[in-house]
């Protein structure tokens, strides 16, 4: 196996649910050891149940979910309201250079494992905590989940039909605040490489979201103007929408940006009433997409997803097929490019598993092994890493501390 | 002034709009050092897209321009001419990393892809960032950020449920937020590049698909549906979005205690306590005829109201918030979420800053955007070292 950018970078992992898990899930496919904590009395609540988990799960070590989110990571169970517990925690953070938490603000104090406690221990340690609303301010102790993110940042108010409803879009969210958090952990591992200087990251995960449509604040700033829903409208661009196709429930998107799209787009549709003054330039596009939308509807909807989008693409025009879930997974360009690989798990047999998002030419990043079952690596932290012989283990075990 | 985290990086962004530009930004409000190439005379379609003040347009006063280029240096740079080219490998000698978003060939059909530039760098890192990739057949591929969203899924994977979704399109998520998450990726993957440099002191050649970032997001569903090719239908949850007399909150309370929680908060309605509100998977099943319950309540109260008292219980709830109500929430301000920046033509504006408050070496503001082409003499004379006629001479001959 060759060796990835983060080789040699050990990361204590207290995090749970989804964003946390991602952005320590990011780090271990660019080859950090991640050790996650877990405890019986605390179980990650994605391994016992999720939303949209479909297949129902039998018990702890077989969620699919935490697998997909925990992929290469290892597990240690420690039941940290034990003080001993506590203890061993601190002695894993002593040998890692980075902890990462996504506890309520206040819980990691009240622990025994704030920044402070673990700085005492590791003085160049790196520790991140992601909460709902950050770790400061009046509204710290408030709690949240992805949707609540979406809601709260401005990006649910505008998705969605200008006469519907906003959208809190999916879970989605708390995979691009455990990105976010990514990133900050590699700038400060970066700076503590030159330095020798650890530090302290306090992320609020409803910022990162409204960092992701900053643009939109901008507006608001210059204008006082507070953006709204619009379908799938553009500022700028018409045509900009989503189009029905042949077939059940089947849509193909195409988008112009300028007058030689918009030129190349009429030859290949062929109709005349498109050569309508209405549509001659960007600006009266714009004024009479609804019109623009029914013609281009009227074409679309007699052609597949593939004619269409071949037939645009050949001559530059930006289309593509709306894809679900079953149609992602027979996609030409997943396949060619192995995004989803076949991945042997223990106790849930072989499962398709999507790769890391990135291609490093010298340091690639890739999945080492399949998610941890619960405690499968006490033996490897407690025994090899801080040389406690089998007996004391067996005693941790029994006092319920490992647990 | 405080250390920064990406001191001595020198960064070179020859990118356009949203992706490119956002990991670029994402590196240079951390420290490093970033040159941004703008093609004359036009420079950064990001320039043309508004918000703009009073709607009037003007390449200065792009919001999303001014926004996406904090603290970095610009230059104009006329690559398809070949004094332009070879002034471009002067500045990629110099520099730790390459950003660029050229469809797949081109930079390699002027000569400066990963391989000729490393052949005189071997220290550069190149992150390259396409909408497809630099292989399969889609490569050569248009995609905006439309075309993307819903390539990837996006627009079909849903909290609410199936059935509350409007007739007619999914919908794309406003604000472009797609194409931020290209870039955000791309940053992820060329800071763990620079990390493995200090150990190597090699670069290397990183492909970012923003399609396959944006797929990454939803990994769970995508996993889902390759392994259970026809999943049971998501009934969808009990809560979620839900009206209030001045918008809508959206509330998860999924674990039991936080089930508890929203049943206090309702002042124990007797429905609350029936055995189809026993767990989470029960109450999914019985959703037809629990939300109407939930949502006749909701609409009676404020969303602020909702949102502090709930939380004040243990609800996890959240108001769904305009851009005006977040630049005036006292917990973004009091955290320092908003920074004033000074711009010479846009004026001083107040812009979002980063989610991430790091002790040592926070985020912070050199400098606003840069004007097109406002650090060629900076650039070109103070760091390669041309003289001021030869300067004069490359803006008359097109090379910047």
């Amino acid at each position: 196996m060759t060796t990835g950018p983060l080789e040699g970078v050990r990361i204590l992992d207290f995090t749970w649910a989804w964003a946390g898990p991602h952005a320590t899930l990011l780090l271990s496919f660019l080859g950090a050891e991640v050790i996650k904590v877990e405890s019986r009395r605390r179980l990650d609540h994605t391994r016992l149940r999720s939303l949209m988990s479909g297949p129902t799960m039998t018990g702890p070590n077989h969620s699919v979910i935490f697998h997909d989110l925990n992929v290469g990571k290892l597990s240690l169970t420690l039941n940290l309201s034990q003080p001993k517990a506590v203890e061993i925690a601190r002695r894993v953070a002593q040998i890692s250079d980075v902890v990462t938490e996504n506890m309520r603000p206040g819980v990691m104090e009240r622990l025994g494992l704030s920044y402070d406690d673990l700085k005492a221990v590791k003085p160049d340690i790196i520790m991140l905590s992601s909460s709902a609303v950050g770790a400061t301010g009046p509204e710290r102790a408030y709690a949240g989940y992805a949707p609540t993110f979406a809601a709260m940042s401005g990006l649910a108010h505008i998705t969605g039909h200008a006469d519907g409803p906003p959208m809190p879009l999916s879970g989605a969210v708390d995979l691009r605040v455990g990105t976010t958090s990514a990133f900050a952990i590699l700038a400060a591992l970066y700076y503590r490489a030159r330095t020798g200087k650890g530090q302290y990251i306090d992320l609020s995960s409803t910022e990162a979201a409204s960092a992701l449509i900053g643009h939109t604040f901008m507006d608001y700033s210059m204008n006082s103007r507070v953006q709204t829903r619009m379908g799938n409208h553009d500022h700028m661009m018409a045509p900009h929408n989503s189009y029905r196709c042949l077939g059940e429930d089947k849509w193909v998107t195409i988008a112009v940006a300028c007058q030689e799209e918009w030129d190349a787009l009429r030859q290949v549709v062929g109709d005349s009433r498109l050569d309508d003054e209405r549509f001659a330039d960007a600006s009266s596009r714009w004024q009479n997409q609804e019109a623009l939308d029914h013609l281009i509807g009227e074409w679309t909807a007699s052609r597949s997803q593939e004619e269409i989008t071949q037939a645009l693409q050949k001559v530059g025009v930006a289309a593509m097929p709306l894809l679900d879930g079953q149609s992602l997974v027979r996609d030409a360009q997943l396949r060619e490019r192995g995004v989803l690989e076949p991945l042997q798990y223990p106790l849930i047999g072989e499962r398709l598993t999507l790769s890391p998002p990135w291609r490093l030419s010298r340091t690639p990043a890739q999945i080492r092994r399949p998610g941890p079952l619960l405690g499968e690596h006490n033996q490897y932290v407690l025994g090899e890493l801080l040389g406690m012989s089998s007996e004391e283990i067996e005693r941790l075990v029994a006092e319920e501390v490992v647990y | 002034m405080a250390e920064t985290a990406l001191d001595g990086v020198k960064v070179l962004e020859c990118c356009q709009m949203i992706s490119g530009p956002y990991c670029g930004k994402l590196l240079a409000d951390l420290g490093a050092d970033v040159i941004k190439v703008e093609e004359p005379p036009a420079g950064d379609a990001a320039r043309t897209r508004g918000p703009f003040p009073g709607d009037a347009p003007h390449p200065e006063k792009s919001g999303l321009f001014l926004y996406l280029n904090t603290n970095k240096l610009g230059i104009t740079l006329n690559l398809g001419t070949a004094s332009g080219r070879q002034v471009f490998q002067r500045l990629a000698e110099q520099a730790d990393v390459l950003i660029e978003d050229r469809p797949p060939g081109e930079m390699a059909k002027i000569g400066l892809d990963y391989a000729s530039l490393s052949a005189i760098n071997p220290r550069l890192i190149v992150t390259s960032i396409t909408p497809f990739g630099q292989t399969g057949p889609y490569r050569d591929y248009k995609s905006y950020h439309l075309n993307l969203y819903h390539a990837s899924g996006h627009s079909s994977f849903f909290y609410v449920a199936p059935r509350d979704r409007q007739e007619g399109s999914l919908v794309v998520a406003g604000g472009e937020v797609g194409d931020y998450d290209g870039g955000l990726s791309a940053a992820v993957a060329t800071l763990a590049a620079l990390f493995a440099r200090l150990a190597t002191g090699q670069g290397q050649h990183i492909d970012i698909s923003k399609f396959e970032a944006l797929l990454s997001l939803e990994r769970v569903v995508v996993a889902r549906f390759a392994n259970t090719p026809d999943p049971p239908p998501w009934p969808g949850m009990v809560g979620g979005l839900m009206p209030c007399k001045d918008g809508h909150v959206v509330v998860t309370a999924v674990q039991s205690h936080q089930w508890q929680a929203l049943t206090e908060l309702m002042g124990n309605p007797a429905w609350a306590q029936d055995e189809k509100c026993r767990d989470e998977p029960t109450r999914a099943q019985h959703r037809d005829e629990l939300q109407p319950l939930l949502e006749e309540w909701s609409v009676q109260h404020d969303k602020d109201e909702l949102y502090h008292k709930g939380q004040a219980l243990g609800v996890p709830i959240g108001p769904v918030r305009t851009v005006a109500e977040i630049m005036h929430w006292p917990q973004a301000r009091q955290r320092g979420f908003f920074a004033h920046l000074d711009h010479p033509q846009a004026g001083r504006l107040e812009y979002p800053t980063a989610a991430y408050r790091m002790s040592e070496t926070p985020w912070r503001v050199e400098r606003a955007a840069p004007l097109l082409g406002e650090h060629n003499e900076q650039v070109y004379c103070g760091r390669l070292g041309y003289s001021p006629e030869q300067l004069a001479g490359m803006a008359a001959d097109g090379t910047i």
